[in-house]
């Protein structure tokens, strides 16, 4: 007993092929726009890779870029099979290759489930990456003399005024961090002297932030010096003062940015398998329904289109026992070596 | 009326002899010329639809930019957005009216309908194009106005930074602040301008001394911190920038990297003439196509109307840019112009037998004067 089966004459099978034929060009679009999400990806990693301390993984776009060219190649092929369907002739050639090709198709799902997978739970790695390499970044900030950091301090600017954040996981972070290089600082000056002495690492630290911290929507000057101390300042108080500079930290700023994309390429990836089974399920019943047409050379004939050629159980164990033959064989013939001596 | 005829009369004596401006036969065969040239047509009035619908955008996006910053311009700079707005949708209507004709024009008799308005179409269409091209020449003349604009408004909006308090200029400082860091610029025209602006709020002045009270203004040689360079080695000099010895290792004369040193003018007029002149490109391109399509149409209605008055569809027909001479043409138009407002004047109608007048008279007398003789 066939799995599903459908009844087939000419016009239905005509129609099948025709929207099979469509659906499998909108799902060769759908793969060129995976590739180029996953090359957006790729570029966007790259664009702050510094904030990552340039060892992020760029597995995931990688792997997107090549499922994209699979998927565009394996449905141009599909909708060349279902265009040559309708005539005899060009069919015969492809369907040897057909059942190959489903369960290719079959795998070639699998593999989007699992990248869709892999979308999603990169943004833990991205977390430690990120922590990582903003701490670094911050701890350059100040060498902007040391041949190959000379321009994090402008790439820590920049993210800071873009993403609206400020330090690693809030503003105090700077406060823990000598941000001003010893070049600019004035070692006759007493009270440096003294607060760089007062220091166990011997570095000038200050209740103080870079400019691109500052909120251009505040309503006064920006504060960035002695944010703790409200007498230095009139008419401020640092406990409820929430405009002056942002507060977010950057590592959560660039997360839930990564993240955002990274959650809408997921999405599209698990809708695209829908699509990629709907197509293999109906190349299966057009192959099916063409194999099963009652008089080959007539094109009117009634045929029966199915998705399996027995039920799920039979078709199962079919495969075991087509797994298990090569091992029996083995056992068969030694039995057999073993009786023809006796 | 009757002089646009006695103009028309002795003019078409002259019509077989006098060459006739860019003309072309249109052989017959099996694709017919004129069919082929009205296909094209029709292909080209889609494409020139496609081209009003860029004009519109193009439109649209230089008013949604100028929109954007209209808080740091003084006055609306809204006439060349407006024009090519209005001219992209203009153009849209005409080439989609243009297709539908050049598409009737295949058959002979589908043509008749259009017949009459075809000669006011492309005078329409003709005076259009100067319209475009007025557009795109206004893309680069605008320049001035723009600047004068810009001025005023970044003053204006540097004197109220610090009214963060006042309804209606209380997003003034982030607009402000957001240009001068986008546009890495400060100032109108450079960092100084800061100087002379009292920019901070009265209540935070209170407590400070006063160093130099000009007007009774507290002016200090600060800026705010958006002005602050990005690519500068060392952490930003906001505070007493003329004053050297308030900071190690710091000379403001030499000192470049430190704050912006562009003027916000500058950057934005800069940043509006690199778009308008792209615009303006694009239309004279679109232009040129124009004017293109306009000269094919008048091959084909001067074609069809030959078609039309030698009765047989089949046989060659000619067409031509213009009847006459581009002087006899515009003579004869001038005439038809300077005898619209005249009433009939039986002296002027050739067709008339009109005698001369001292004839007349000495007839009409005798006439009157013959009694009836006996």
């Amino acid at each position: 007993m066939a799995l599903l089966a459908k009844k087939f004459d000419l016009a239905k099978r005509v129609k099948l092929a025709q929207g099979l034929w469509l659906l499998y060009w909108l799902s060769v679009m759908a793969g060129i726009l995976i590739f180029s999400t996953g090359i957006f990806f790729k570029i966007e990693l790259r664009k702050r890779s510094e904030m990552m301390d340039n060892n992020e993984s760029h597995f995931v776009p990688n792997l997107l870029i090549l499922v994209g060219l699979v998927a565009c190649g394996l449905n141009t092929f599909g909708g060349k099979v279902c265009h040559d369907s309708l005539d005899t002739m060009k069919f015969n050639k492809w369907k040897p290759m057909l059942k190959s090709y489903m369960i290719g198709c079959g795998f070639f799902c699998i593999v989007l489930f699992v990248t869709a997978l892999l979308c999603l739970l990169m943004q833990i790695s991205l977390h430690f990456a990120l922590a990582e390499g903003l701490k670094n970044g911050m701890k350059y900030y100040k060498d902007t003399d040391t041949p190959g950091r000379c321009f994090m301090k402008r790439t820590l600017d920049m993210t800071q005024i873009e993403f609206r954040c400020c330090g690693n996981n809030n503003y105090k972070d700077w406060f823990e961090i000598q941000w001003i290089s010893n070049r600019y600082l004035d070692f006759s000056n007493d009270e440096i002297k003294d607060r760089v002495q007062s220091n166990v690492e011997g570095k000038f630290l200050m209740d103080s932030v870079p400019f691109s911290c500052c909120n251009p929507g505040s309503p006064r000057p920006c504060i960035q010096h002695h944010l703790n101390n409200n007498s230095a300042h009139y008419d401020y108080d640092h406990h409820t003062e929430d405009l002056n500079i942002w507060t977010k930290g950057c590592r959560d700023a660039l997360l839930s940015y990564y993240g955002g994309m990274m959650n809408s390429i997921g999405a599209f990836v698990l809708m695209f398998i829908l699509m990629e089974a709907l197509v293999t399920i109906g190349i299966k019943y057009l192959s099916t329904a063409l194999e099963t047409m009652a008089d080959p050379d007539n094109p009117e004939s009634e045929s029966e289109g199915y998705l399996l050629e027995k039920s799920i159980k039979e078709t199962f164990s079919d495969i075991m026992t087509k797994i298990k033959a090569p091992f029996k064989g083995n056992q068969v013939e030694e039995g057999d070596a073993e009786a023809a001596p006796t | 009326i009757r002089s646009y005829y006695a103009a028309k009369a002795i003019i078409q004596e002259s019509k077989n002899t006098s060459p006739k401006l860019l003309m072309r036969a249109f052989c017959p065969s099996l694709a017919t010329n004129r069919d082929k040239l009205a296909q094209v047509l029709w292909v080209l009035n889609w494409v020139s639809v496609i081209t009003g619908i860029t004009l519109f955008s193009l439109g649209l996006f230089l008013k949604v930019e100028i929109e954007k910053r209209r808080e740091v311009m003084s006055k609306e700079i809204d006439s060349v957005p407006n024009m090519l707005i209005s001219v992209g949708l203009t153009a849209c209507a005409i080439n989609f009216l243009g297709g539908i004709i050049c598409n009737d024009c295949v058959d002979t008799s589908k043509f008749l309908r259009w017949k009459l308005l075809m000669l006011p179409y492309i005078i329409c269409t003709f005076f259009f194009t100067f319209c475009i091209l007025l557009g795109a020449l206004m893309c680069y003349i605008m320049r001035s106005d723009l600047e004068e604009s810009l001025f005023w408004g970044l003053r204006e909006a540097m004197l109220y930074y610090k009214d963060t308090d006042m309804p209606g200029r209380c997003y003034i400082k982030r607009t402000m602040d957001m240009l001068q860091m986008q546009f890495q610029c400060c100032g109108n025209g450079g960092y100084r301008d800061w100087f002379h602006i009292h920019s901070l709020p009265n209540e935070l002045v209170i407590f400070r001394r006063l160093r130099s009270n000009v007007e009774g203004k507290y002016l200090i040689d600060g800026v705010p911190f958006s002005c602050c360079g990005l690519y500068s080695p060392r952490p930003c000099i906001q505070h007493h920038i003329t004053n050297n010895s308030a900071h190690y290792n710091y000379d403001y004369q030499t000192e470049e990297l430190n704050l912006n040193l562009r003027g916000c003018r500058q950057a934005l007029l800069e940043y509006y003439t690199q778009i308008m002149h792209s615009i303006g490109l694009i239309v004279l391109v679109i232009w040129l196509f124009e004017v293109s399509v306009l000269i094919g149409v008048r091959y084909l209605q001067t074609a069809m109307e030959n078609v039309l008055r030698q009765g047989d569809p089949d046989c060659e027909s000619d067409g031509w840019l213009l009847e006459n001479s581009i002087a006899d043409t515009a003579r004869y138009n001038f005439n038809i112009i300077k005898n619209l407002g005249k009433c009939y004047q039986v002296d002027d109608d050739p067709n008339i037998d009109v005698p001369s007048t001292s004839q007349q008279t000495q007839e009409n007398v005798p006439i009157k004067q013959i009694p009836v003789a006996r």
